[in-house]
């Protein structure tokens, strides 16, 4: 249909599991492709085998700058994607890869991995290891309003990925210390508990209301501090709760 | 209007139940709301501040039955995270429809973490009753103490009530003595994440509730979404909660409006504050709601 959207995703140094999210919005996904996106690329599912042009890049995986090919690879989504979205902790931020140190049979010298954001110009973060299926889809279905919808349609998906845009344009270091350093020093945390709940390690617990980090737990995904409603909240957007659910569900019907 | 949220109706309610109403708070609409969703299938579990290994330091715990949700009731001036079990609900509880209580902010996450679900897969689909309860400020659990036992002069232990209202503190124990501080002593001790809150009566909750408005042991309570009505409603019918119109309720939704008012101004100009226009070699601190 001329109207859909074209999407690819861009496997780099990932596990496959931001793919296996997409995949797990089950008919959901189907739905996305019957009606809003063509696949246009994604090595795992489809033949194509080249990067083509597209509106929107899912990229995961972070980028092992010792190899040759991936680097090429991120510079060629850059300039064929007119959205790039990282997909993911280690597209975000590194993930598990900042442990990376090299030394490992049979490439001992592919030591150093960045996230995305390091090497090209970065449009929208989705973090989180893995991030969710629902988080996935309402970017790929604002994505679809953003460059298909009305005028009204336009301002809501703007206004809804504004943050995550936000979030893509503050940098590519996460941790759990986010908690630490840009909420509770800012004097911001209200101990609500998003953030042990978000964090898929359990490194974070509640101690008498506050966020306890178990630094060497954490893979410094994102996830805390992105889920934390005092890193960003809109009031446009959060406010319309009801209404965008049920804007959500209506498009998704089959 | 604007500083109490969009709400379908407003009233002036209590539980129908006894039982509730001898140890609730004020009305007992939270822990009528989730009895009844429990008993009725609208929801088969609810998050909320249960007792924790202090007294009065509340723990968030799971209700599957009306029996744990009892447990419950009565406000805890200090932090309960019920966001952190959002998640194990669906996981390990093994919950498809989740009612949870909460502070504005907590509700803000809630919403939050519905639109946005970062790291709460499956989440967004599973909350189904958010209940909000009207929030002035909190206390951290140490500071919550140092209120009851040097100001107050009471051993926490003893406590069976605390009750913040007409400009005190006040906590009541089994033997009847009644303590008070005027609340301008507890303010060194309010959580400073508090002064950043823009939400007085949980403007994004399916129903909120809290005392201001309405007479002693009874409620205030806003029906807001389509969720939230249908299931007040119900259970307004099924006798689980008594509903009558504010028209006329004394001090009734003016003094929530003023309280309101008072406590978002106030947080805005924090907020201001905070930013350091006038202090150009201060840099501003974050705002997450820009």
């Amino acid at each position: 249909m001329a109207d859909k959207i074209t999407v690819g995703h861009v496997h780099m140094s990932g596990c496959t599991g931001c793919l296996v999210s997409l995949a797990d919005n089950y008919e959901g996904l189907l739905t996305i492709l019957d009606k809003y996106a063509d696949l246009v690329y994604c090595l795992t599912l489809a033949d194509v085998r080249h990067i083509p042009k597209m509106d929107v890049a899912l990229v995961e995986g972070s980028v092992c700058i010792n190899d040759e090919c991936s680097m090429e690879e991120i510079l060629e989504t850059r300039e064929n994607a007119a959205i790039v979205v990282a997909l993911g902790g280690c597209a975000c931020y590194g993930n598990t890869t900042r442990f990376c140190r090299g030394g490992q049979q049979n490439q001992p010298q592919h030591e150093g991995y960045l996230p995305i954001g390091d090497l090209i110009k970065v449009d929208v973060y989705i973090p989180a290891c893995a991030p969710t299926p629902q988080q996935i889809r309402n970017v790929c279905l604002m994505a679809y309003l953003l460059l298909k919808g009305n005028d009204e349609q336009k301002a809501l998906a703007t206004a809804y990925l504004t943050p995550l845009m936000n979030l893509a344009a503050a940098g590519t270091e996460a941790c759990g210390c986010d908690l630490m350093t840009e909420v509770i020093n800012q004097g911001l945390c209200c101990g609500c508990g998003s953030c042990a709940a978000a964090c898929p390690v359990r490194a974070v617990t509640m101690q008498y209301g506050k966020p306890q980090i178990e630094r060497d737990l954490c893979i410094k995904c994102g996830a805390c501090y992105a889920q934390c409603p005092r890193s960003f909240f809109s009031f446009d957007v959060c406010g319309q709760y009801e209404s965008i659910t049920n804007l959500i569900a209506e498009v998704m019907k089959p | 209007m604007e500083y109490l949220g969009q709400y379908k109706a407003v009233y002036k309610a209590k539980s129908g139940c006894e039982d509730i109403l001898a140890k609730a708070q004020d009305g007992g609409i939270v822990t009528s709301m989730f009895a009844y969703a429990l008993e009725t299938g609208i929801i088969d579990g609810a998050i909320v501040a249960g007792p924790g290994s202090e007294p009065y330091k509340p723990e968030p715990m799971i209700a599957t039955t009306v029996e744990e949700l009892f447990a419950s009731r009565g406000t805890k001036y200090s932090v309960s995270p019920n966001l952190a079990l959002i998640k194990e609900a669906t996981r390990s509880y093994g919950l498809d429809k989740i009612g949870i209580v909460g502070t504005p902010c907590q509700i803000q996450a809630v919403r939050k973490g519905q639109l946005y679900p970062v790291g709460l897969r499956d989440v967004p689909d599973k909350i189904v009753l958010a209940l909000g309860i009207f929030c002035m400020e909190n206390f951290p659990y140490q500071g919550l103490f140092q209120m009851v036992e040097d100001h107050c002069a009471t051993k926490i232990d003893n406590v069976t009530k605390m009750d913040i209202g007409k400009g005190k503190f006040s906590v009541y124990t089994e033997r009847g003595v009644n303590s008070q501080i005027p609340l301008k002593v507890t303010h060194k001790y309010e959580q400073p994440g508090c002064h950043v809150c823009l939400d007085y009566v949980a403007n994004m909750a399916d129903i909120s509730t809290g005392s201001v408005g309405t007479p002693d042991g009874w409620s205030t309570v806003f029906v807001r979404s389509a969720a939230g009505e249908a299931a007040f409603n119900k259970a307004v019918e099924a006798g689980w909660i008594i509903a009558e119109s504010m028209d006329g309720v004394k001090p009734g939704l003016e003094l929530v409006e003023k309280l309101a008012t008072e406590k978002i101004t106030k947080n805005q100009k924090y907020l201001e504050h905070r930013a350091h226009k006038d202090h150009a070699a201060l840099k501003p601190l974050r705002n997450p709601y820009i």
